[in-house]
C-alpha cells in the first residue's frame, strides 16, 4: 500500500464538501444544544416538583442511551409514526438533545455559583422572575461557563462521525463512499483525521482564549 | 392619631425545628426609626426579612399602610396573597443587606437605574438623572461609570443605599448594614444613615449591633430575645435603665465586647 499523491488531489474536493457539513452540523448541533441545556436547567428548578422530576427522568434517560441508538431512532423509526426528518435536521437534533443533557448541567452549576444574595437583591428591587433571570443571574452565570460549554461542543465535534450512520454526507460519510468506490482507505481515512486534528487544535486554541476571557466576575 | 404605617400581629417562623419567631408583635408609625437589638437568633434580622417577603411566615398577620402584606381579601375572605400582591407590596419596601449585594456586573448606576426603569417603566434619562441626584446624596457621584468590584465596602453600602432609594420606598430596612464592613469605614455609611434621617420621612427600621448609633439614630429601640421583643422603650431607657434581666444581660456583654453605648 504506498500513499498515493495523485488520488489525495482527487479526493480532496469531495472531502471538504464534507468537512463543510460537518462544521455545519456541529454549529446548529452546539446551539440547539445551547438552547436545551438552559430550557433542561430551568425546568429543573421549576417550582412545580412535577415538572422538575419528568424533566430530570428524561434528561436522565437521554444521557443514560447511546447518541448512536437516538440517531436511528430519530431518523428511521419516527417516520413509523409519521415524522419523516432530513438527515443533518435529524443528525442535529440528535446532537443538541444528547448534549443538551450535559450542557444542562453546565448550566446548573453556573446558576448555582450566583451568590444567593443575588436573588435577594433582585427580589428587593422588585423584579419580576423573568427579569431576574434574564438582567441578574443569567448575565452572571453565563460567562464562567463559557469554556465548559465549548469543551463539549469540542467533543461534539468528535462525534459527528456517528452521523454517517443517518447517510448525512459528511466528512466520514463522504471518505468512507470514496473509499468503498476505489478500495483506498488510506487516503481518505488519514485525511478525515488530518481534518479533524486541524480543527480540533484550532478549536482549543479558541477554547483557551475563551478562558482567559471569560473569567470570574469579582464580586 | 395617624395609623400605624407597620403593623405585625402574633408572627410565628421557624427554620426546621428551630423556632424563631414565636409570636412576635409590633407596631410602627409613619417616620418612625426604630432600632432592633438583640442576641443572634433572637429573630430581628428574619422579621426584617419577612417584611421584604425574602421569608414566607408559618402564622400570624401583618400589615402595611392598612393592607394585609401577605393575605388579600377575595369576597370579604382573607386568603394567601398571590405574586401580584406581593410585588405590589413590595413597592413600598426597601432593603439594605449587611452583603451589599450589588449586581457585580453592572456599574454603579446602572445598579440605581435597573429597578426603576425595569419594574416602573421610568425612562432612562429620568432614572438615571434621579440616580446622580442619590449618588451625590450618598457621596458616590464621582464613582457612577465604576463597577463594584472597584469600590470599597463602605463605597459599596452608599452605593446600595442609593439603589434601595431610587424605588422611593416609604419604608426602609437595614439589614446589620456596617457589619461587613472594616472599622474605619463604617462611620461614612452611618453618616449617609444620619443624613437619610434627618432629610427624609421614611420609616426606618434598623437591625444593628451599633448600640452608639443606635442611641442617636433611633426614636424607640426594640430588644429581640428567643423570637420576640422582651423590652421596648425611648433609647435612653433602655440604654441607661434596662427593665428586664435579659437587656441588662445582653448590653454588658455587648459593652464588655468593646462596643460603645
Amino acid at each position: 500500500m504506498e500513499w498515493d499523491w495523485e488520488f489525495v488531489r482527487q479526493i480532496f474536493p469531495t472531502l471538504l464538501q464534507g468537512v463543510k457539513i460537518t462544521i455545519l452540523a456541529t454549529i446548529l448541533g452546539s446551539v440547539l444544544a445551547a438552547v436545551v441545556g438552559l430550557g433542561i436547567a430551568l425546568l429543573r428548578r421549576s417550582p412545580s416538583r412535577w415538572i422538575s422530576r419528568t424533566t430530570g427522568f428524561i434528561a436522565e434517560f437521554i444521557r443514560g442511551t447511546p447518541l448512536l441508538v437516538q440517531l436511528y431512532f430519530i431518523f428511521y423509526v419516527l417516520p413509523d409514526i409519521g415524522i419523516l426528518l432530513p438527515p443533518l435536521v435529524a443528525g442535529v437534533i440528535g446532537l443538541g438533545l444528547h448534549y443538551g443533557t450535559y450542557t444542562a448541567e453546565v448550566y446548573r452549576a453556573g446558576i448555582d455559583n450566583v451568590a444567593r444574595g443575588q436573588w435577594e437583591a433582585a427580589k428587593a428591587c422588585n423584579l419580576n422572575p423573568r427579569q431576574t433571570w434574564t438582567h441578574i443571574i443569567l448575565p452572571q452565570a453565563l460567562p464562567p461557563m463559557i469554556p465548559a460549554l465549548a469543551n463539549y461542543f469540542i467533543a461534539m465535534f468528535k462525534e459527528t462521525p456517528l452521523l454517517s450512520a443517518i447517510t448525512v454526507l459528511e466528512l466520514m460519510n463522504q471518505a468512507k463512499s470514496v473509499a468503498n468506490s476505489s478500495y483506498r482507505y488510506i487516503e481518505p481515512m488519514t485525511l478525515v483525521g488530518a481534518f479533524f486534528l486541524v480543527i480540533s487544535l484550532f478549536s482549543v486554541v479558541l477554547l483557551r482564549w475563551l478562558e482567559r476571557r471569560y473569567g470570574r466576575i469579582e464580586q | 392619631m395617624p395609623e400605624p404605617i407597620i403593623k405585625v400581629d402574633g408572627i410565628t417562623k421557624s427554620f426546621g425545628s428551630f423556632k424563631v419567631l414565636d409570636g412576635l408583635s409590633m407596631t410602627v408609625m409613619p417616620g418612625e426609626k426604630l432600632a432592633l437589638i438583640g442576641p443572634s437568633g433572637s429573630g430581628k434580622t428574619t422579621i426584617l426579612r419577612i417584611l421584604m417577603t425574602l421569608e414566607r411566615i408559618d402564622g400570624g398577620h401583618i400589615q402595611i399602610e392598612g393592607e394585609h402584606l401577605y393575605h388579600m381579601e377575595r369576597n370579604g375572605q382573607l386568603m394567601a396573597a398571590d405574586e401580584k400582591h406581593l410585588a405590589r407590596m413590595r413597592q413600598k419596601i426597601g432593603m439594605v443587606f449587611q452583603l451589599f449585594n450589588l449586581f457585580p456586573h453592572k456599574c454603579v448606576i446602572d445598579n440605581v437605574t435597573l429597578a426603576p426603569m425595569l419594574t416602573k417603566g421610568t425612562p432612562k434619562a429620568a432614572a438615571e438623572k434621579r440616580a446622580m441626584e442619590l449618588l451625590d446624596m450618598v457621596g458616590m457621584a464621582d464613582k457612577a461609570k465604576n463597577m463594584p468590584a472597584q469600590l470599597s465596602g463602605g463605597q459599596k453600602q452608599r452605593v446600595a443605599i442609593a439603589r434601595a432609594l431610587a424605588l422611593s420606598p416609604r419604608i426602609m430596612l437595614f439589614d446589620e448594614v456596617t457589619s461587613a464592613l472594616d472599622p474605619e469605614l463604617v462611620e461614612e455609611v452611618l453618616n449617609v444613615m444620619r443624613k437619610l434621617a434627618a432629610e427624609t420621612d421614611m420609616t426606618m427600621l434598623l437591625v444593628t449591633h451599633e448600640m452608639g448609633f443606635a442611641h442617636d439614630f433611633a426614636d424607640r429601640v426594640l430588644f429581640f430575645d428567643r423570637g420576640r421583643i422582651v423590652e421596648e422603650g425611648k433609647p435612653d431607657e433602655i440604654f441607661r435603665h434596662p427593665k428586664q434581666e435579659r437587656t441588662q444581660t445582653f448590653l454588658k456583654k455587648i459593652i464588655a465586647a468593646g462596643h460603645r453605648v
